[in-house]
């Protein structure tokens, strides 16, 4: 595990791409492929399973140390992270001294971490102990990381699948697509990730393509070319998909790769009219047969993480997948076609369902429909519609482009609505954690009620940048007026301009909202609070958004 | 918690006054008479007519607040009378010249600790234990999580990097008073004698350190490196104020850390944005903030600085001592070393 834990080391120290990649490629070939796919997995954040509480281990870590509860809440709100916080609180525990303890990655995986997970109280405190003990520093802090589960590293997924390439000679979309659709680490996954090209006849028929990503648009770079070139459609709001049929199987992706078949039963019966070997690129969302746009985010979320949805649910939110693309044909992979002529064989696609289709099966797969443009004039009018159609902007996607595999810069462009907003005054401030221990970065916000009181209303994380954070977290610290554990309630003077995607109503938010995507747009220093929007104000835009 | 109205320490708007021997300690606004821990710049302030510091001090203090200012020199454990109170200075192993100060009038006794630390630091005398009835302590890093590895040690592992990249300047970032010239001397011992560039606000405080004796590299201000010269495999000793400055400009590609006890938490080293850390503090850690109070034999502990709330508590609770924190008089004050992490400094409400 020593590799494994000065690859973590030197990925947090390297300063360039280049340098991160290169650390990579060489502990993968260094270390062979059964260490290197559990690498590759906690790298790519495949392998998140929680063995022992944090709660757990630090139970054991205070019992030995005999230090006070609240002292190690200080030091975990200084640290941000348990595991660390263990780590660093060791030496107190003056644990004897023992042989050090070296064994691969694979083993502590697959056998060490998962034995001591199942011991009983006692030998497992002891077992703990014992390990804390053998362990050199900085694994020590690795471990506590692994058996609880919480183990992520900075690294993006595609500075993996470049080490990846690097390592196996394959193009990195070819890698990307292997990676597709879950990596169970084993020394036989990374021989057939890293295989020749010609010998992987193993690929899984689930495997699902990687989703082509588009960039927020850039106008400038819009204009110069012709609109005949681009094809223009709603973005929808509901959760990208991928729709596979193959081998008389039905496999439904999410984006972040979960298989949500059981969620959404009733579009088995529509997949099973696909012709084997079709995979759709979409957006699920929900859409009743007779209406003429989606109900909106808030009941698509209902269904959402519902593994057996009951009839009553199924009745009121029907679901349906609404087509954008074609990436697979009779078994033939299309991506590298023009868009257009994807385009083309989907519209011919679906224009031949309703015709074999049975009613049940009516609605429950849409064609994205095109929207015509004539100039780039029309551009923005055409967006504003989108919130009375129920989609959130627009896309637009170069006709004679290929699908790309992520977010390729120029080739896909998102175009969404301005945010609604509302100015809000800062209640409360909590810590973060990580790079954002110790400072405070949570903030909840709140509206003036009918009764000159301010009532909590959203929270948000994100949209300070680092000198207005720390500006900030001065001014916090100076104006806290009550503390409650993390939270500090502060002096409600801070006025924020705040941006969200949409609201909707909710019994569980005391101001009777709940917001979409909410964060800080502008940091308000020229209002005073008592110039703040007021719940009433909200409740208008409910108004608007609501069709 | 104030300190009581009638001690023989009290708490003024000014700071920490004693009546008897009618002087403050570390005053944070101009008084008439100032007893100076040490130089750094949240201690020493100007414009006070009458400064009291050890001699060891002196030239830092002389530095910083002028050359004419009027001091008192004494030496290190020598005792003197002012008014009606006994004061003497006594190291505190922080940095060249540093004091803890202990006063005691009408048969009690206090010991104000300014900022110290007890391990080894080849660039200053080491902390002295002195016995007192009632301790005020500093707590900057008051938490069990500090733990401070030896400077030596430290100190190699930063020479190895430094040797690790013979192509490109190795900047390293530390506190001018104190901190640079503890890694130049621990350099020194671990045999480095090739020349170390400076960046002025480090080269300022050298003089000093040069003739209290200590033994340190060949150093060269970067200023008068001539233009065009190579800077790789060279090591630069700046403050952390310069990193992201114009000042390096100069620097094509270098690599970058920053030496503070502050960087013993993965936080901490990636909020900075530094490629390394190395966590090496002039404060006393955990387990030498726990021994200083029981070497003193203190029964009344008061805390500043850091987390002065928690180990107040802790020593109440855990130890049995009566123990306040001072926290919110302390709070908001920019500390010199601390300049960098006001968040970490100021944990109080």
């Amino acid at each position: 595990m020593q590799a494994f834990a000065d690859l973590i080391q030197q990925l947090e120290r390297a300063a360039g791409t280049r340098s991160r990649v290169d650390a990579l490629a060489n502990h993968l070939e260094a270390v062979g492929p059964a260490d290197g796919a559990w690498a590759l997995a906690l790298l790519l954040g495949k392998r998140k399973r929680r063995l022992i509480t944090g709660r757990r281990l630090r139970q054991i870590c205070l019992e030995r140390s005999g230090l006070p509860e609240w002292l190690f809440e200080s030091c975990h709100a200084q640290v941000g992270d348990s595991a660390e916080t263990i780590a660093l609180l060791l030496p107190q525990l003056s644990l004897p001294p023992a042989p050090p303890l070296e064994l691969p990655l694979a083993e502590w995986m697959e056998h060490r971490l998962p034995a001591l997970a199942v011991l009983e109280a006692e030998a497992q405190a002891e077992a703990v102990l014992a390990t804390w003990a053998a362990l050199p520093d900085g694994q020590c802090f690795l471990f506590n990381k692994l058996l609880t589960g919480g183990f992520r590293v900075g690294v993006a997924a595609g500075l993996v699948t470049r080490a990846l390439a690097q390592v196996s000679g394959l193009e990195e979309a070819e890698l990307a697509h292997r990676l597709m659709g879950g990596f169970e680490p084993s020394a036989a996954a990374m021989e057939a990730l890293l295989a020749p090209l010609e010998a992987d006849a193993t690929a899984p028929i689930s495997r699902p393509y990687p989703f082509c990503l588009a960039s927020p648009l850039e106008a400038e770079r819009l204009a110069a070319s012709d609109p005949a070139g681009w094809q223009v459609e709603w973005k929808w709001d509901g959760i990208r998909a991928q729709l596979i049929r193959r081998s008389g199987q039905t496999f439904l992706w999410s984006r972040g790769e979960e298989l949500i078949n059981a969620s959404f039963p009733e579009l088995e019966p529509v997949a099973e009219l696909l012709e084997p070997g079709t995979v759709l690129d979409g957006e699920l969302t929900v859409w009743p047969a007779q209406a003429t746009q989606p109900a909106g985010f808030g009941p698509l979320q209902r269904r959402l993480g519902r593994q057996k949805p009951g009839a009553a649910l199924l009745r009121e939110c029907p679901a349906a997948f609404v087509a954008y693309d074609l990436l697979e044909k009779g078994g033939q992979d299309l991506r590298p076609d023009p868009l257009s002529q994807r385009r083309a064989a989907l519209e011919d696609l679906v224009r031949r369902l309703p015709e074999t289709a049975s009613t049940p099966a009516a609605g429950l797969l849409r064609l994205s429909p095109l929207l015509p443009l004539g100039c780039w004039d029309d551009l923005e009018a055409l967006r504003q519609q989108a919130r009375s159609v129920g989609a959130e902007g627009l896309m637009l996607k170069a006709l004679d482009s290929a699908y790309g595999v992520g977010r390729r810069r120029g080739l896909w462009w998102k175009h969404k609505l301005e945010p609604m907003e509302l100015d809000v005054v800062l209640l409360y401030a909590q810590a973060g954690s990580g790079r954002r221990a110790n400072l405070h970065t949570d903030y909840t916000f709140g509206l003036w009620d009918g009764d000159g009181r301010l009532v909590t209303f959203a929270k948000a994380y994100s949209g300070l940048d680092n000198s207005e954070i720390t500006e900030l977290d001065r001014w916090i610290r100076r104006h806290t007026t009550e503390r409650f554990g993390p939270v500090r309630a502060v002096d409600p003077l801070q006025v924020f301009t705040l941006g969200f995607e949409g609201l909707q109503r909710s019994s569980r938010h005391r101001s009777g909202l709940a917001v979409r995507f909410p964060r800080i747009l502008r940091w308000r220093r020229d209002r005073t609070p008592e110039s703040a929007d007021s719940l009433s104000s909200a409740l208008a835009l409910l108004v608007t958004s609501a069709r | 918690m104030v300190l009581p109205a009638d001690g023989l320490i009290q708490l003024t708007p000014e700071g920490l006054y004693c009546p008897a021997a009618e002087a403050w300690i570390d005053p944070w606004r101009p008084v008439s008479r100032a007893l100076i821990t040490h130089g750094h710049a949240d201690h020493a302030r100007p414009g006070c007519s009458e400064y009291w510091a050890v001699r060891a001090g002196e030239g830092v203090l002389r530095q910083r607040l002028g050359a004419g200012i009027t001091l008192t020199g004494v030496d290190y454990g020598e005792v003197r009378r002012l008014g009606g109170a006994m004061v003497s200075f006594h190291s505190a192993g922080h940095v060249l010249g540093s004091a803890q100060i202990r006063i005691s009038a009408g048969g009690e006794s206090w010991l104000i600790s300014g900022d110290y630390k007890r391990d080894e630091d080849p660039s200053c005398a080491p902390f002295e234990p002195v016995a007192a009835d009632v301790l005020i302590t500093e707590a900057t890093f008051g938490l069990p999580i500090y733990r401070w590895r030896p400077g030596r040690q430290v100190a190699a592992e930063i020479l190895a990097w430094w040797r690790e990249a013979p192509q490109q300047p190795s900047l390293l970032f530390a506190y001018a008073f104190g901190k640079a010239q503890r890694l130049l001397a621990e350099l020194a011992a671990l045999g480095v004698e090739e020349e170390v560039l400076l960046h002025g606000a480090v080269q300022a405080l050298m003089a000093p350190y040069r003739s209290a004796g200590v033994v340190l590299p060949p150093t060269r201000p970067l200023s008068e490196l001539p233009r065009g010269e190579s800077l790789a495999g060279r090591l630069v000793i700046a403050p952390p104020s310069a990193h992201r400055s114009p000042w390096m400009k100069r620097f094509k590609a270098p690599q970058t850390a920053f030496v503070s006890g502050w960087m013993a938490v993965r936080g901490a080293r990636r909020r900075r944005g530094f490629e390394r850390g190395f966590a090496l503090s002039d404060h006393a850690d955990w387990d030498g903030l726990l021994r200083t109070v029981r070497d003193t034999g203190a029964g009344q502990v008061y805390v500043t600085h850091g987390n002065s709330d928690g180990l107040a508590r802790f020593l109440r609770e855990e130890r049995g001592l009566a123990a306040e924190p001072l926290g919110r008089a302390f709070e908001g004050l920019e500390s010199e070393e601390g300049e960098m992490e006001g968040a970490a400094a100021a944990s109080v409400p």
